[in-house]
């Protein structure tokens, strides 16, 4: 991995972007808002900044990434279709009964996925876990975990961020999709979490903020990260739930469903030609 | 053979200290109850492999299952309330879910623990493990068999519930006799009543068997140690002969080792059925043996029980 150039990365974004909506119509479900909004981080970490090998998913050395917001499995599981972990075909059976490819990401089901997920907020004790036994075995790899912001309401992140604090893993990155929605509407109106940078820096962590959207910026911000040898990083990315797509921008109604089909067209169209 | 009267946390904290030397990968976490949990004894002789979580049980089950993803086998222990009841959903899905070498180990189980009272006293956490597919329990009946348990378990593939007490009480099995998991033993025959006992009610079913005896009546005791999956083969066996039941544990008859056996029963050999156990309550403060005995946990409750089950016979 490596060798794409950023305006590729940026292409990828949008190819990955392209199979969340034919994924989800076609799975008449699932939550495409929060997957588009994440799709360049996922093009960043699976086609330049992580080490790992498509052909061996359980390779030992491999940077782990864990998807702690485990709706947004369709852009996850885009990526490692992309990468090459399984078929692309494949990501059509989405949510489909007999698929590998679960409404949540399971560990064991499907190549790439590293740890079951789907109920928030447990994401960043697994792994800080990980991370943990790479540090006891004295192992280099690089463990990542991706953040909703509406499920840092749940305290069990906090305590896994102090545990990941006083325990130094310093590899251990974590990333906050920070696109201020949640089902209820904006995070501000359920449950505040600004200030979220002093948060973070108040329980020991680096904090990079970057423009989410910013192939640029997530590069350099996990470069950064990964020079850190004492504390953990959080990388807060400020992103547009819905990326990508004009209607679905900003819209919390698409956290949680799929395109009808003049959306689907509509949302095809827009992506098809900025892929152009 | 003597009895002792030993507490079984302390045999699980030999059993760790001895696995430190024998496993590298065996790497045990708690939640700020070491000392009392006997985990202590590990972090003694192996202190790069105990991981202090602080009192954060649902985030001490997410390090152990990434800890276990990573290949360590992994021993989380606190008390029987918040090992189980914190963070159920937490051992639900990061846990029992991918089948991960977690092992949860629950000292302060039962109404036994006494005067810290109900917020204290798990009578519900074999219920709620019990209802997670892919989890195994165990109830060891003594000291000694929580010793030889805990290595089982360390060997034992997934994920693993095992519940202890945490007063002293009589040890009724061999030391050093190897535990078989999924397999109850016999520790007494009889031919009219069955009694099925785990964790320190098997000392009391022996008790009250002995009790029935001298009035001629023949309670055959099986150790159900292992509650799930549940060696249904022993008690059919044991039932057919005897015609009747009666099950003991220090636990809520709701969802734990009574129901089980029922479940098995009402599938199998119809057969009279009484439950000794906390009947749908909380506890309270209390010296246990005061609670044993105010709660229905005593051998003269299964002797009583006994004769309900002979009773009902057709």
């Amino acid at each position: 991995m490596g060798e794409y150039t950023v305006s590729e990365l940026e292409k990828m974004a949008d190819r990955l972007r392209l199979h969340v909506i034919e994924m989800t119509y076609a799975a008449s479900s699932g939550h495409p808002g929060g997957s588009l909004s994440s799709a360049e981080l996922l093009s960043v970490l699976y086609f330049h900044s992580m080490r790992h090998k498509p052909s061996d998913p359980s390779w030992d050395g491999r940077d782990r990434f864990i998807l702690s917001k485990g709706h947004v499995a369709p852009i996850l599981y885009a990526a490692l279709a992309e990468a090459g972990y399984f078929p692309v075909d494949e990501l059509l059976t989405l949510r489909k009964i007999g698929s590998r490819l679960q409404g949540h990401p399971v560990r064991g089901k499907l190549p790439g996925v590293e740890m079951s997920t789907g109920s928030l907020g447990q994401g960043l004790s697994m792994a800080a876990g990980i991370a943990l036994a790479g540090k006891m075995d004295g192992k280099d790899y690089r463990t990542f975990c991706l953040l909703g912001d509406g499920e840092l309401q749940s305290g069990q992140n906090w305590e896994a961020a102090m545990f990941a604090r006083q325990y130094g893993l310093s590899g251990l990155i974590a990333f906050v999709d920070r696109n201020r929605l949640q089902i209820t509407g904006n995070t501000e109106d359920a449950v505040g979490l600004d200030p979220l940078p002093e948060k973070w820096r108040a329980f020991g962590w680096n904090v990079i903020i970057v423009d989410g959207h910013s192939v640029r910026e997530l590069i350099e911000a996990v470069d950064k990260a990964s020079r850190s040898r004492k504390n953990p990083t959080v990388v807060i990315m400020n992103t547009v739930k819905g990326k990508g797509v004009s209607f679905m921008e900003n819209n919390a109604g698409f956290h949680g469903r799929a395109c009808s089909e003049s959306e689907y067209r509509k949302a095809v169209g827009e992506l098809k030609e900025a892929l152009r | 053979m003597n009895s002792r009267l030993l507490a079984q946390r302390n045999y699980y904290g030999k059993a760790l200290a001895d696995l430190a030397g024998e496993r590298e990968d065996i790497v045990v976490i708690d939640a700020d109850l070491a000392g009392s949990t006997k985990t202590s004894d590990f972090k003694a002789v192996a202190p790069e492999r105990f991981v202090e979580v602080g009192i954060a049980e649902q985030n001490m089950i997410g390090i152990a299952s990434g800890l276990a993803a990573s290949g360590k086998v992994v021993f989380a222990s606190t008390f029987g309330v918040f090992a189980t009841g914190r963070c159920w959903e937490q051992i639900r899905l990061a846990a029992a879910y991918p089948k991960l070498n977690v092992k949860i180990v629950a000292t302060h189980c039962g109404i036994s623990v006494g005067e810290d009272g109900a917020s204290h006293q798990a009578l519900e956490d074999i219920a709620i493990m019990r209802a997670i597919p892919n989890m195994t329990i165990v109830s060891p009946a003594d000291a000694y068999e929580a010793y030889e348990a805990t290595k089982a378990i360390a060997g034992y593939p997934g994920p693993v519930y095992m519940r202890m007490g945490r007063s002293e009480f009589p040890t009724i099995t061999e030391e050093g006799r190897k535990f078989e998991i999924g397999k109850a033993s016999v520790m007494r025959s009889g031919k009219d009543v069955t009694v099925i006992g785990c964790g320190q009610m098997v000392s009391s079913c022996l008790e009250a068997a002995g009790i029935l005896a001298e009035e001629g009546i023949g309670a055959e005791v099986i150790n159900m140690s292992t509650i799930k999956p549940l060696d249904s083969g022993a008690v059919i066996g044991s039932v057919s002969k005897t015609g009747c039941c009666v099950t003991a544990e220090e636990h809520s008859i709701i969802g734990g080792l009574g129901s089980a056996v029922a479940e098995c029963l009402c599938e199998s050999v119809c057969a009279p059925l009484e439950r000794v156990g906390t009947r749908d309550t909380f506890g309270e403060s209390g010296k246990p043996s005061d609670l044993m005995e105010k709660y229905g946990l005593t051998a003269s409750d299964i002797v009583s029980a006994a004769k309900r089950a002979i009773s009902r016979k057709k």
